[in-house]
C-alpha cells in the first residue's frame, strides 16, 4: 500500500501544470461557493437581528384578539402578574411593556395608517435598538410635552422633520374618535423601510393620559439571555397565562425562521452544485490521465498489480488533489469571510432594495464553523464519487493491449 | 522437467465478418534453463503466442501448463497472482514506472510479493549490479538511456525471481551495443542462474546468439530448432 500511495502522490505531479489547474479550479469553488454562503448567511443572520433588536424581540405577548384588529380593549391579560413573573424569572434579559395603538397620523403634507407605540422611553433605551437607530433629532430628551419618534420612510411620506407637529386621530377604549398633536423629536431609521414607514414611538404615560384605563397594555415584549430558550419561555409562560397569547419570534414572522433553516439546505444545494460542477472536470482530468498512462497500467496490470491496487492508485490520485485543494481553499475562505465579517461589505448602491426587505447595506459575512466540517466531508465525499468512472475505466483495461497501446 | 507446455492452443479474433486465427493448435514445451526466441513475420503470432503463456490472454481452446498446472482455467485474480509469483515481464517499449527510480522499480514487484524491506534493498541493488547500473540506483527512467531502461526492465523480471521471463521484442527500440550489452546480461543469467528466457524477436542478433529457435507462420510453427 505504502508504494501505491507513493506513485499516486507522484504521479498527481508528472503532470504540474494539469494537476495544478485542477487545483486551482477546486480552490475557486470551494471559495467562491463557501463566501457566496457566508454573505448570504451573514445577510439573512442580521435581518434577523435587526427585526429581534428593533421590534420583533424573542418573545411577545398579547391578547388573542389583538393581533386580529389591533382593537384598543384587547389589552394583555393580567399585566402586573406577567411582570412579576418575568422579573425573576431567570431565562429572562430583559422585556417591555407598550401601548399600541392603531391610528391615521396626518401633517399638512398627509395622512398615513400607523401603529403609535407607547414605550416607556428608559427602560426601552436598554432594551431595544430604537435609541441606536436615531438617524436625525434626539430619543426623548428634548422635547417635554409629547414627543414622537417616526421612521425616516414616514417622514418622507408627510414631509416631516425634526420640531414638526404631527396628530393622530384613533378610537380611544370608550368608543370616541380622539385627536392629539405630537412633536418628532427624532427620526429613525431601522433596516426595514416597511417598519419605517408604519411605526411610531411616543412615550406611554403621554398615551395613558388620553385612555380611561390607564394600566392598559397591548404587548409586552421579551428578550431571553439565550435565543435558544425562545420556545421554552414560550411555553413557561403560555401555561402560566393561558387567556393571554405567547409568541416566538419564529411564530410572529415565520419567514425569519424559515429562512435560517433554508439556509442550511441552501449550503447544502448550492455547494453540490459546485461540487458537481467539479467533479466533472476532476473526472475529464483523471480519466485523461488513465488514458494517457494505458501502457503504463498494462504493465502494471501484467507484471501483477491487481485490480484493487490499480482501483486505489487511481482513487489516491484524486484524494491527494483533494486534500491539497480543501485546507487552501478553506483557509482562503476562512480568512476572506473573517475579514469581511470584521469590515463588512458596502451594497450601499441597492440600499433601497435590500432595506424594502429588512436587510441592512452593510453586509458582515459569517458562515458557522461547522460549515466548514460539512464542506470538507461533502468535497471528499465528491472527490471520491469523480474518481470511480476513471478508476473504473482503468480496470477495464485489457493488458495485453493496454501494454502495446502507444 | 518442462516448465511451460502448450497442448493445441488456439486463439481465435473476430474482426467484423472476418474470423482470424493468430495461433492454429500449437503445441510446444520448454525446459528449464532454455534461451529461446520466436521468430516469424509480423501478424504469424509471436505475440499471441507469449500472451498466451504468460497468462495475459486466455486461448479459444488448449491448454497451458505451467509446471503441470493449467493456467487458462485460473480466473482473472489468481492469474493476476500467478503472473506476479512466476512470470518475469520485458516489453518492447521498456514500461518502466516512470515516478519511481531504477531501484525502486526494481523493488515493485518484490514490494507486492510482500517481500521485506531489507531482503528488497539487497536483491534490487544485487539486480541492478548485475546489469552494470549501479552507479544510476536514483535515477528515473527518463534520466536513463533506452538501453538502461531495458536494463533496468530486465532486473526487474527478474526481482520476483519468476520461473521464466518473457521478452517481448525486448531489442526492438535499443542501438546495437545496447543490443548487445543487454544481450549479455540476459545470456549470462540464463548461463549463471539457470534462467528461462523466452524471447518474440525480429532482431538477428538475438536470433544469433538464441539457443532454441522456434519459427511461426500464420499461427502455427513451422520449424522448431535446438541450436548446438
Amino acid at each position: 500500500m505504502e508504494k501505491i500511495i507513493k506513485i499516486a502522490w507522484r504521479n498527481v505531479w508528472r503532470n504540474k501544470l494539469r494537476s495544478l489547474v485542477v487545483i486551482t479550479s477546486m480552490v475557486l469553488g470551494l471559495w467562491s461557493g463557501l463566501f457566496t454562503i457566508a454573505m448570504s448567511n451573514g445577510i439573512n443572520e442580521q435581518r434577523v437581528k435587526s427585526a429581534i433588536d428593533t421590534y420583533l424581540h424573542h418573545i411577545q405577548i398579547h391578547n388573542p384578539l389583538f393581533e386580529y384588529n389591533l382593537d384598543i380593549n384587547s389589552s394583555v391579560e393580567d399585566p402586573l402578574q406577567i411582570l412579576k413573573e418575568l422579573e425573576n424569572n431567570n431565562l429572562v434579559k430583559g422585556f417591555s411593556s407598550r401601548i399600541i395603538i392603531s391610528a391615521m397620523a396626518s401633517s399638512a403634507h398627509g395622512a398615513e395608517g400607523v401603529r403609535v407605540i407607547g414605550i416607556d422611553s428608559e427602560n426601552e433605551k436598554q432594551f431595544s435598538d430604537i435609541s441606536k437607530n436615531i438617524l436625525k433629532g434626539n430619543y426623548f430628551s428634548n422635547i417635554k410635552s409629547k414627543p414622537a419618534l417616526i421612521g425616516q420612510k414616514l417622514a418622507d411620506n408627510l414631509k416631516l422633520d425634526i420640531k414638526k407637529k404631527l396628530s393622530f386621530t384613533f378610537v380611544d377604549d370608550k368608543g370616541d374618535l380622539q385627536r392629539i398633536k405630537f412633536k418628532v423629536e427624532g427620526v429613525f431609521k431601522t433596516a426595514s423601510s416597511i417598519h419605517d414607514s408604519g411605526n411610531i414611538y411616543v412615550k406611554k404615560e403621554d398615551l395613558n393620559q388620553l385612555l380611561f384605563n390607564n394600566s392598559m397594555i397591548h404587548e409586552v415584549a421579551i428578550l431571553c439571555n439565550n435565543i435558544d430558550d425562545s420556545d421554552i419561555l414560550k411555553q413557561e409562560l403560555q401555561n402560566s397565562f393561558p387567556e393571554n397569547k405567547v409568541e416566538t419570534w419564529k411564530d410572529i414572522s415565520p419567514e425569519l425562521g424559515s429562512v435560517q433553516e433554508l439556509m442550511v439546505w441552501f449550503f447544502f444545494i448550492f455547494m453540490s452544485i459546485i461540487l458537481l460542477a467539479l467533479s466533472f472536470g476532476i473526472a475529464n482530468i483523471m480519466l485523461m490521465a488513465v488514458l494517457e498512462r494505458k501502457r503504463e497500467l498494462g504493465m502494471l496490470m501484467s507484471v501483477g498489480l491487481n485490480k484493487t491496487k490499480i482501483f486505489l492508485m487511481i482513487l489516491f490520485e484524486t484524494i491527494f488533489i483533494s486534500f491539497i485543494s480543501l485546507p487552501v481553499g478553506i483557509v482562503l475562505s476562512y480568512l476572506m469571510i473573517s475579514y469581511y465579517g470584521r469590515a463588512g461589505i458596502d451594497l450601499s448602491i441597492v440600499s433601497q432594495g435590500l432595506e424594502s426587505f429588512g436587510m441592512n447595506s452593510m453586509v458582515y459575512t459569517h458562515l458557522p464553523s461547522d460549515y466548514y466540517f460539512k464542506i470538507t466531508i461533502l468535497t471528499l465525499f465528491v472527490t471520491l464519487v469523480s474518481s470511480l468512472f476513471p478508476a473504473r475505466r482503468a480496470l477495464k483495461l485489457d493488458p495485453a493491449e493496454a501494454v502495446r497501446s502507444q | 522437467m518442462n516448465v511451460i507446455e502448450t497442448k493445441n492452443i488456439s486463439k481465435l479474433y473476430k474482426q467484423a465478418d472476418l474470423e482470424i486465427r493468430a495461433l492454429d493448435n500449437v503445441s510446444v514445451n520448454f525446459k528449464q534453463g532454455e534461451f529461446t526466441a520466436i521468430v516469424g513475420p509480423s501478424g504469424s503470432g509471436k505475440t499471441t503466442f507469449l500472451n498466451s503463456i504468460g497468462g495475459l490472454d486466455s486461448p479459444t481452446k488448449g491448454q497451458v501448463l505451467i509446471d503441470n498446472n493449467d493456467i487458462t482455467q485460473l480466473n482473472s485474480n489468481k492469474l493476476i497472482d500467478f503472473r506476479l509469483k512466476n512470470i518475469g515481464f520485458v516489453f518492447q517499449s521498456y514500461n518502466l514506472i516512470p515516478v519511481l527510480t531504477a531501484k525502486e522499480n526494481v523493488e515493485f514487484i518484490m514490494l507486492m510479493q510482500g517481500v521485506s524491506n531489507k531482503i528488497r534493498d539487497k536483491r534490487s541493488k544485487e539486480l541492478l549490479e548485475a546489469v552494470g547500473l549501479q552507479e544510476h540506483l536514483n535515477r528515473r527512467p527518463n534520466q536513463l538511456s533506452g538501453g538502461q531502461q531495458q536494463r533496468v526492465a530486465v532486473a526487474r523480471a527478474l526481482a520476483s525471481k519468476p520461473k521464466f521471463v518473457l521478452a517481448d521484442e525486448p531489442t526492438a527500440n535499443l542501438d546495437s551495443s545496447s543490443t548487445s550489452n543487454l544481450l549479455d546480461i540476459m545470456y549470462r543469467l540464463n548461463n549463471d542462474e539457470k534462467m528461462t528466457f523466452i524471447f518474440s524477436t525480429h532482431d538477428q542478433r538475438v536470433i544469433d546468439r538464441a539457443k532454441r529457435i522456434i519459427t511461426l507462420e500464420d499461427g502455427k510453427i513451422i520449424s522448431d530448432t535446438n541450436i548446438k
